[in-house]
């Protein structure tokens, strides 16, 4: 059984001029130790689909249907209190900005043990001492001096490896990491994701990488989710999804993003923009800007159905 | 979709709709505007023609009252002036002076910002730190001390002519400091903006760039700051009217009437201030709840 | 020979980040100077694309300004057409051939601005064409070459996508009538399908209109895409510098080599390595001798305390002690 499984997910944003569905019948599982990514353009729900796994939704948007099973219980429906045991616990997060996670007046050492306190019982020596052991597995040097500094003695590297301790730190079996080298520099990013990898493997924890970077994706991930207009596009395992995809759209991305192995004299482009929440066209999403739209597209929206190896969002690569 | 449409399907418009607070203040600003701009029409009296007055009609209670007499619906003062004619003629006179004291606060105020902030350095150092010392002071003391100055200097005949401007400078001058800091602050965020890079590229001029590019992206938080400034100007001219060194009698302004009445309260003829006080108290409070909401409407983080 | 468009002999630019007087006096500290841009050369030959490469507090962008003369160097001398920047730019028939482009498509256009007079502003700024009809269809004209429509003249920035942004960024970009253009990470906000479409479109106008570029960007893949030539960028000094193919080909420099051995590419499906540690040093107190020379592999005694010259490797000049003496 998946550890998470998301079942038909709607989430919706009740505004002035109606109601805008920003996800829109989302299905997808992560099984034990597997590393989903999930990728797509600005405005596709990636991040959003991070926010309702991890019940971090902004008001006023709500998940209007569907379900969300983690290890096999529900958890979309569960109220704050409820569902901060498991936040944390079952389910850790890394977002784009540390800032946003770490608290600039406590010392990261007390961060640590703290958070692991509330889920964990262990005595303040243990909890110090395992609070050491994180910052060294995350590569942060002289971790047992430097266990007493507060996070702007850090560089935002050095920071971004305190928030992965700090997510994985009370042995959560789900990480979900929004962006989680985006704000960094190449050479930095390398290292994170590489961190990232090793660590949640030899743990066993699963991950959900959101990000916009099909590179990260492509080097990281067992399987990936291409979100397109808050619906998914395509998933599969990543080397299908990435060498050959099914769907039109994730061909053009494959082909829009330049490569460090060829020089090419044109890049492939998609035409156009994704569209607008409030503008969402008939049918499938994608057919305005598809060169391969058929009737059908235009007035039935296609599930997701076996495509190659992949599973495609597509009423012509189904067939 | 043309601009009047846009404007009214906008979210400042649909916000505004959904605010009973701004609505109600709005509809007071309104009323109390008409009241001032069409005094002239509206009153039924004019305090100001000593021919009319007759001693007879002095200290009449309002209409409710057994001795009211309805022609003078809010009463009379010691003189036999209409109250209600004196708000509507006063609020004129009260508006008319905070308006432009406030319209040279701003004329001041936004230049020195503009010029402390796109050039930085040893101006700005010079205008904020004059911005600095004047704010250690109420502005009131300002513009009384102003006031007084300019009292002194003038020649006694000019005085009288001149009365109206000394006012408006005096309190003009008091307030601009809050001005100046407001649009300082925007226009160091807006210089170092690409759009202003952009320009100097293409070599636009520094008063250029301040003028076109960056002053329409500054009026923003001004417009909210003026709004909440001429509510407290109009308290400025009622104080300094109220002391005696504001508008002279033959222009009572608001603050003058509340002097004046201020003579009889407690002697029973409580009409003569508490109509004036609670117009100038009801208009200075929708003033200002109109202009937090403005705050709250145009800064999108708060929503 | 070609004409060089633009020059940079030994440029350097300072920054003073000292704290106010007072404060320094009271805590007894000296001034703090920040040497964003620190001795550099190229020319860019027209027509052709330089593209100057690096991780953020390299630089980059400081020579992007520096290039228009939004910012004068503290040393050194930029020439633009064979003439000193300051008086090339002291006369409007020189300065209206260059112009920029920039990184944030939300900040780089006036919100108070309609869509047709933040393109038309260099127009009316040079005299280019006079009477409203003239320059109202040369702007329809200019929106139409950059794929967007003579009628969104009318609209508001805030109306258009973030690429869209970009194209009206590019339009006014054109309407002076360029030669030479500095694009400032032209695409580093915006997602890869729109970013290939700009590419796309710079690329093409580059050879439509003769244009000569000085692309800064983070993104080495892009830079491939685009550059001609190719210098990589590491504390305010130019590592590398010589023919874009050349350098992707056999990196030399070990800073270029790490960066490229960095980048996540979608063809390395699973790869596993192991990334170079250490971090970009602050640029207030650069190490000394080679600036890399702390996380650099080869690094010995020589590289901490002697600054390596560029050496001439094949097409290329690499500032490395390492390369120089074949220790590579």
């Amino acid at each position: 059984m998946a550890l998470l499984d998301v079942q038909n997910l709607v989430v919706e944003f009740p505004g002035r001029r109606g109601v805008l569905r920003a996800l829109d019948d989302i299905s997808f599982s992560i099984g034990e130790g597997e590393i989903l990514g999930v990728v797509g353009e600005s405005g596709a729900g990636k991040s959003l689909t991070g926010a309702a796994i991890i019940g971090l939704l902004e008001p006023p948007g709500r998940v209007a249907s569907g379900q969300i099973l983690f290890d096999g219980k529900r958890i979309d429906n569960l109220s704050s209190d409820q569902m901060r045991p498991i936040r944390g616990k079952q389910i850790g997060a890394i977002f784009q900005d540390p800032l946003t996670t770490l608290n600039p007046l406590i010392s990261i050492g007390r961060q640590l043990t703290e958070t692991m306190q509330a889920h964990l019982k262990l005595s303040d020596r243990d909890a110090r001492a395992r609070a050491i052991g994180w910052l060294e597995q995350v590569g942060i040097p002289a971790a047992a001096d430097r266990v007493e500094a507060f996070p702007h003695q850090f560089s935002g590297g050095m920071r971004q490896r305190v928030v992965i301790a700090l997510a994985l730190c009370a042995e959560p079996r789900l990480v979900v990491a929004d962006e989680p080298t985006t704000a960094l520099d190449v050479s930095i990013q390398a290292q994170i994701i590489t961190l990232l990898k090793n660590l949640t493997k030899s743990h066993g924890t699963s991950v959900m990488l959101v990000t916009h970077d099909m590179g990260v994706i492509a080097e990281t991930c067992d399987r990936v989710a291409v979100m397109y207009a808050g619906r998914i596009a395509e998933i599969g395992p990543v080397r299908d999804v990435v060498l050959s995809p099914s769907h039109p759209y994730t061909e053009g991305l494959m082909g829009s993003i330049p490569s460090l192995e060829t020089r090419v004299e044109r890049l492939r482009q998609i035409d156009g923009a994704m569209p607008r929440l409030t503008a969402i066209p008939k049918g499938c999403a994608f057919n305005p800007r598809c060169s391969r739209t058929i009737d059908k597209c235009r007035e039935q929206r296609p599930g997701l159905m076996p495509a190659g190896s992949t599973q495609a969002a597509c009423w012509v690569t189904a067939a | 979709m043309n601009g009047v449409a846009r404007f009214l399907d906008s979210d400042f418009v649909y916000g505004f709709k959904r605010s009973p607070v701004a609505i109600m203040s709005a509809l007071v600003v309104l009323l109390v505007l008409i009241g001032a701009v069409f005094a002239h029409y509206i009153s039924p009296h004019n305090p100001f023609d000593l021919a009319s007055l007759d001693l007879l009609d002095s200290l009449k209670p309002p209409f409710w009252s057994t001795d009211g007499d309805p022609s003078f619906p809010l009463g009379t003062d010691d003189q036999g002036r209409d109250v209600l004619s004196g708000i509507l003629y006063g609020t004129q006179i009260s508006l008319i002076v905070a308006v432009c004291a406030i319209a040279f606060s701003l004329t001041v105020g936004i230049t020195m910002g503009l010029l402390a902030g796109y050039f930085g350095g040893v101006v700005d150092a010079l205008l904020m730190r004059v911005v600095d010392i004047q704010l250690t002071f109420p502005s009131i003391l300002i513009a009384l001390l102003v006031d007084g100055i300019v009292r002194a200097v003038l020649p006694r005949d000019m005085q009288a002519a001149l009365e109206l401007y000394v006012i408006v400078f005096a309190i003009g001058i008091s307030r601009w400091p809050q001005f100046a800091r407001t649009v300082r602050g925007s226009t160091m965020v807006e210089r170092g903006r690409d759009y202003v890079m952009a320009a100097k590229v293409i070599g636009i001029s520094g008063p250029r760039i301040m003028l076109s590019h960056i002053l329409p992206n500054v009026l923003g938080p001004v417009l909210v700051i003026t709004t909440l400034n001429l509510g407290l100007a109009i308290l400025d001219e009622a104080t300094l009217s109220f002391l005696g060194v504001g508008l002279p009698p033959t222009q009572p302004s608001l603050g003058t009437l509340i002097r004046i009445g201020n003579n009889f309260l407690f002697s029973g003829e409580w009409w003569i201030a508490i109509f004036p006080g609670v117009t100038l108290a009801a208009m200075v409070l929708s003033i200002n709840l109109l202009g937090d909401w403005l705050r709250d409407a145009l800064n999108p983080r708060l929503r | 020979m070609t004409m060089q468009v633009l020059q940079a002999i030994e440029v350097s630019r300072h920054f003073d980040v000292s704290r106010p007087f007072l404060q320094r006096a009271l805590s007894r500290e000296g001034r703090r100077i920040l040497r964003a841009v620190d001795g550099i050369s190229f020319d860019i030959a027209a027509g052709t694309t330089l593209s100057l490469v690096g991780e953020s507090g390299c630089g980059k962008s400081t020579v992007a300004r520096l290039a228009v003369g939004l910012y004068t160097p503290t040393d050194g001398e930029i020439r633009f057409e064979g003439q000193p920047l300051s008086s090339a730019r002291a006369q409007p028939a020189l300065r209206r051939k260059m112009n920029m482009i920039f990184q944030d498509p939300y900040a780089s256009l006036n919100p108070r601005w309609r869509v047709a007079d933040i393109v038309a502003e260099p127009i009316r700024a040079f005299n280019i064409l006079s009477g409203t009809k003239t320059i109202n269809d040369r702007v329809g004209q200019l929106l139409t070459q950059v794929g967007l429509s003579a009628a969104d003249g009318e609209k508001y920035p805030h109306e258009f996508s973030g690429g869209q942004r970009q194209r009206i960024s590019i339009a006014r970009a054109l309407s002076s009538e360029p030669e030479f253009l500095v694009c400032d990470e032209p695409t580093s906000a915006l997602d890869v399908s729109v970013q290939a479409q700009i590419l796309n479109l710079m690329r093409d106008l580059q050879q439509k209109l003769g244009l000569t570029y000085l692309f800064i960007s983070h993104n080495l893949a892009v830079v491939r895409h685009m550059s001609d030539r190719l210098g990589v960028m590491y504390l305010g000094r130019i590592v590398e510098e010589g023919p874009g193919e050349d350098i992707f080909r056999t990196p030399r420099h070990p800073y270029t080599r790490l960066l490229l051995d960095a980048i996540p590419d979608i063809s390395a499906v699973g790869r596993s390595r192991t990334p170079v540690g250490g971090e970009v040093p602050s640029p207030i107190s650069p190490p000394a001798g080679c600036t890399f020379h702390p996380r650099c592999g080869l690094a010995n005694e020589r590289c901490k305390v002697e600054k390596p010259p560029q050496t001439k490797v094949g097409n290329v000049l690499v500032a490395c002690h390492a390369v120089a003496e074949g220790r590579s």
